[in-house]
């Protein structure tokens, strides 16, 4: 878009390539799909391998396995209740899936999945197909209460029902584009301030002392989109338990 | 923007593999890895509250002993006051008549001393009145006076009468 001048090429740190040779291209396996491969063994190496000990006293590795699950189960209980427990183990997917594909992206030449809206809006349509299923599952034809809440006045209908409607329809989208235009935001100004470093530096004399400063920057950015990273995963998972919560209990 | 570009044959192919990933991804966690980890912080779990339990009985049970050891304490102290009571009612009673019976033997002994003075002062109180008689008709014979023995002696007693005391 708009970024790519001459030199700046913020952008194609997004684009899609296949990988391991005929094989992946035979099959369209992108390095995308190469990261989800390494983020998923982390994921399941760190639970797996992390609580090998089982030990009553926990050694890091195990700690850490021990926190993740306690921060999802805590939350997923105390967002949804304790019904919500059998949503617990999607839910843990969910934000270690994408938990993992923020923090791997910001690897050096490593590809950041989650960068991509058609990525995150599948994820949010599992979720927004979930909550339909559950609360249409429990609640049959009560769902389409839903949309027009109980004890409202009844020629408000024809504004409180599209509206309700129209915020439904929107979840999966919010959802997604905010995970999206995060990490894209973020890897993006990581690239124009790499670019920044590389072009000052090559500015005669002056240049290395020059170039320091958008390096400082950069330096500052990667703290930030750590936070970020973390941070959109969460928010992401919580949502989720938010709609779930309605699902499950119907406002 | 690549992501935007939805003609890419790749866009479709990558999501077909995030499905496959994905859902390898929840059913290997979801079977294998989250089911280990439950049971590890249920055994923790189950355990510390366990140990809680022990450490609330020995609890219990330490206070238990202190109170029996209170109690002990507190009847041996009444043992104690009580054997003191009594120790000292008896040496006092022993003291008392102890104190009684020297008493006696020197209210006896004072007695006995007093019978000998009065005996003595008697005696000697006889001797000077025979003297007495005596030298009072010694001294009626030196001035020439007679006068018969008993009313010499009848004198002197009822002089000694009125003089003594």
């Amino acid at each position: 878009m708009a970024a790519e001048g001459k030199a700046i090429d913020a952008l194609g740190q997004f684009e899609l390539s296949t990988v391991l040779g005929p094989i992946g291209a035979a099959v369209g396996f992108t390095q995308s799909n190469l990261f989800m491969v390494i983020a998923g063994g982390l994921i399941v190496a760190l639970m797996v391998y992390g609580m090998r000990p089982a030990a009553m006293v926990p050694g890091r590795l195990q700690s850490l396995a021990e926190a993740a699950y306690g921060f999802i189960d805590d939350m997923v209980v105390a967002q949804v209740g304790e019904e919500g427990r059998r949503f617990f183990p999607f839910v843990f997917t969910l934000f270690m899936f994408i938990l993992f594909g923020n923090m791997l992206g910001l690897f050096p030449y490593a590809f950041t999945y989650t960068s991509h809206i058609s990525l995150t809006f599948t994820l949010a349509l599992m979720v927004f197909v979930l909550i339909t299923a559950v609360s249409i599952a429990l609640h049959g034809k009560k769902f389409l209460g839903y949309f027009f809440p109980e004890g409202a006045p009844i020629w408000l209908a024809p504004i409180i029902i599209p509206v309700e409607i129209v915020s439904y329809l929107s979840r999966p989208i919010s959802l997604s584009i905010r995970l999206f235009a995060n990490m894209v935001a973020g890897h993006v100004m990581l690239k124009v301030f790499a670019t920044f470093v590389v072009m000052l530096a090559g500015l005669g004399a002056i240049g290395p002392f020059v170039s320091v400063m958008p390096l400082a920057i950069n330096v500052a950015l990667v703290g930030f989109e750590v936070l970020v990273a973390f941070l959109q995963a969460y928010v992401f998972a919580i949502l989720t338990c938010i709609y779930l919560h309605d699902a499950v209990h119907l406002h | 923007m690549p992501q935007l570009d939805f003609s890419n044959p790749l866009m479709t192919s990558k999501l077909v593999w995030l499905v496959i990933i994905f859902g390898v991804l929840y059913f290997v966690l979801k079977t294998y890895a989250l089911p280990r980890v439950a049971s590890v912080l249920e055994q923790r779990a189950a355990r510390i509250k366990a140990d809680l339990d022990a450490a609330r009985d020995a609890q219990a049970a330490s206070e238990a002993a202190l109170a029996e050891l209170r109690a002990a304490t507190a009847a041996a102290k009444a043992e104690a006051q009580a054997a003191i009571a009594t120790a000292m009612q008896e040496a006092q009673k022993k003291a008392a008549a102890e104190a009684e019976a020297i008493n006696a033997r020197l209210n006896a002994q004072v007695a006995e001393a007093e019978a000998r003075v009065a005996a003595a002062r008697d005696a000697a109180m006889g001797a000077l009145r025979s003297v007495a008689t005596e030298t009072a008709a010694a001294m009626l014979a030196r001035l020439g006076l007679s006068a018969p023995a008993n009313d010499v002696a009848a004198a002197v007693d009822r002089a000694a009468t009125q003089g003594g005391r």
